[in-house]
């Protein structure tokens, strides 16, 4: 696990384990509300934090409607605007979306709201693969101040940060020892 | 660290060598040869090619990486599939992509190969694939330009993007574990620059490479590189893993290395019969293009074991992570150097 060379005492916990339940739980319950009649949704995890939270997602959202739905994970990285002028390259991962996304309803799921340039670099990653019918945004954390207009659907926790603040998931699937939320500034 | 562990765990799992995925960069502008490569540059760019993969199986083939940036490629000898092969990877990267070649270019005015290059950057262009027939045509440019520059063979020195798809080919039918393997690679390894990148990466992977051909196709002294050597296919072959067979090069003068084109056939000709000899699961692979009935017969390049037209399409792939990889250390400050 990686520590601050600070120490400690510059990072917060926002969120506990349970808390980073109940988001999910609440996110969950939405994308159910809202695609109760419609086979043709399917989960997108932006890498690499959002793949974890779209597992856990499916997994509950499976439950509720006892029906398969498609799960897939997106590298937005080919896509960044910042690519130009990047002194070191971002390592690329395998984007594996096994379905058709045309006509699909299709939700990203990521960790952190931000910028928003995240999610309009995973915005044109899809639609390369497709039409998808319709993109819906899942966020576990909304931290603010966006720099492009892009909003999520569904909101798992808004939080108040500033802008210089460092804003962290960090999950169990990652090796870490429990589910947390942390910001440091 | 001793090497043989560094091996290990460089090719197993890719999180503990690269650390935090911010951290990936090929450690030099230029890709000139596979020699100068460590094992974590062979990995980056073996696991950027498989993203690649996945772009090219898409209805669009294309992403916008690298907008704005424009690759040269210089083709001072005649090529089609390598050339082909990195306009189509520029392209579907959405590079903008000049084609000049040895007998339209001004070189055929007696420029020097220098200034062309010189010329292409002051045109702004970032990357220069350079194929040429004189050994160190790619060193010379890349250390006179600012420009990275792909080495797309030089001569019979090496052509690592070549190598660098036999080896992608490999890793997506068997996995990463190439230490071990038994490869038999066939033909004129004297002059051929692709045995000479395939040995160097195989060897660097600690793979067991036998070179084989007639003694005038086999250079004095290349046990030294790692390799074993056989003068008998049919030996070679007994529990062979892969089988690397390399291009009669009819065009170039080689009729005092063996007396006939059939002769050679009935020798080194890998044929059904003799692939037999090797493991059952052996794999063929072949640089392309093939003399059929020759160096190859038809049996084998077009059975279950042959790859070779997957290494036509991992070319591909393999070469968008290579033009990517590269193409993100230019105008960085302090990066330069080969």
């Amino acid at each position: 696990m990686k520590k601050s060379v600070f120490g400690k005492t510059n990072e917060r916990v926002l969120m506990g384990r349970s808390d980073v339940s109940e988001a999910l739980d609440l996110i969950a319950d939405s994308i159910v509300d809202d695609h109760r009649d419609d086979g043709m949704m399917a989960l997108v995890g932006i890498r690499t934090g959002g793949i974890h939270l779209a597992r856990r997602l499916v997994l509950r959202i499976e439950k509720q409607l006892s029906l398969e739905v498609p799960l897939g994970t997106l590298d937005i990285n080919l896509y960044r605007d910042d690519l130009v002028g990047m002194a070191r390259q971002p390592v690329l991962r395998t984007t594996d979306i096994a379905f058709d996304v045309t006509d699909r309803n299709i939700v990203l799921v990521d960790d952190v709201l931000f910028t928003g340039r995240t999610i309009r670099a995973a915005m044109d990653g899809v639609m390369d693969l497709g039409r998808p019918a319709r993109i819906q945004l899942a966020i576990l954390v909304d931290r603010g101040h966006r720099e492009l207009p892009i909003a999520a659907d569904f909101v798992g926790r808004e939080l108040e940060t500033t802008e210089k603040q460092v804003v962290k998931v960090r999950l169990q699937e990652e090796g870490h020892s429990t589910d947390v939320v942390i910001v440091t500034s | 660290m001793s090497s043989s562990s560094r091996h290990k765990s460089a090719i197993r799992s890719t999180k503990t060598v690269f650390g935090s995925p911010q951290e990936g960069c090929i450690s030099r502008k230029d890709l000139l040869t596979i020699k100068s490569l460590d094992v974590r540059d062979i990995e980056l760019i073996i696991d950027t090619a498989a993203a690649f993969h996945e772009v090219a199986g898409r209805a669009v083939k294309k992403v916008p990486a690298l907008r704005g940036k424009t690759i040269a490629n210089l083709f001072i000898e005649p090529s089609t599939r390598t050339r082909t092969s990195f306009e189509l990877a520029a392209k579907r990267l959405s590079a903008d992509v000049v084609n000049l070649s040895g007998s339209s270019s001004s070189i055929m005015k007696g420029e020097s190969l220098v200034d062309t290059g010189q010329a292409l950057e002051c045109m702004g262009v970032d990357l220069v694939v350079i194929r040429h027939p004189a050994a160190g045509a790619a060193h010379t440019l890349a250390r006179t330009l600012k420009a990275g520059v792909v080495n797309a063979g030089d001569g019979a020195h090496e052509h690592p993007t070549q190598a660098l798809l036999d080896l992608f080919t490999i890793i997506r039918v068997r996995g990463k574990n190439i230490a071990g393997l038994r490869v038999v690679m066939v033909g004129d390894i004297t002059r051929s620059r692709v045995a000479r990148s395939n040995i160097h990466l195989l060897i660097k992977l600690n793979a067991s490479v036998c070179v084989v051909g007639p003694p005038t196709m086999i250079p004095p002294h290349i046990e030294k590189l790692g390799v074993s050597v056989s003068y008998d296919l049919e030996s070679a072959l007994k529990g062979a893993d892969l089988v690397m067979i390399l291009r009669v090069q009819h065009e170039r003068e080689q009729r005092s290395l063996f007396p006939n084109i059939q002769e050679y056939a009935r020798l080194y000709g890998v044929t059904r019969e003799r692939l037999a000899l090797a493991k059952p699961n052996v794999l063929v692979l072949h640089p392309g293009p093939m003399n059929r009935g020759i160096e190859i017969s038809t049996e084998v390049a077009d059975g279950l074991s042959s790859v070779i037209l997957d290494q036509v399409a991992n070319g591909i792939a393999v070469r968008m992570g290579v033009l990517y990889l590269l193409a993100a250390t230019r105008g960085a400050k302090g990066v330069g150097g080969a």
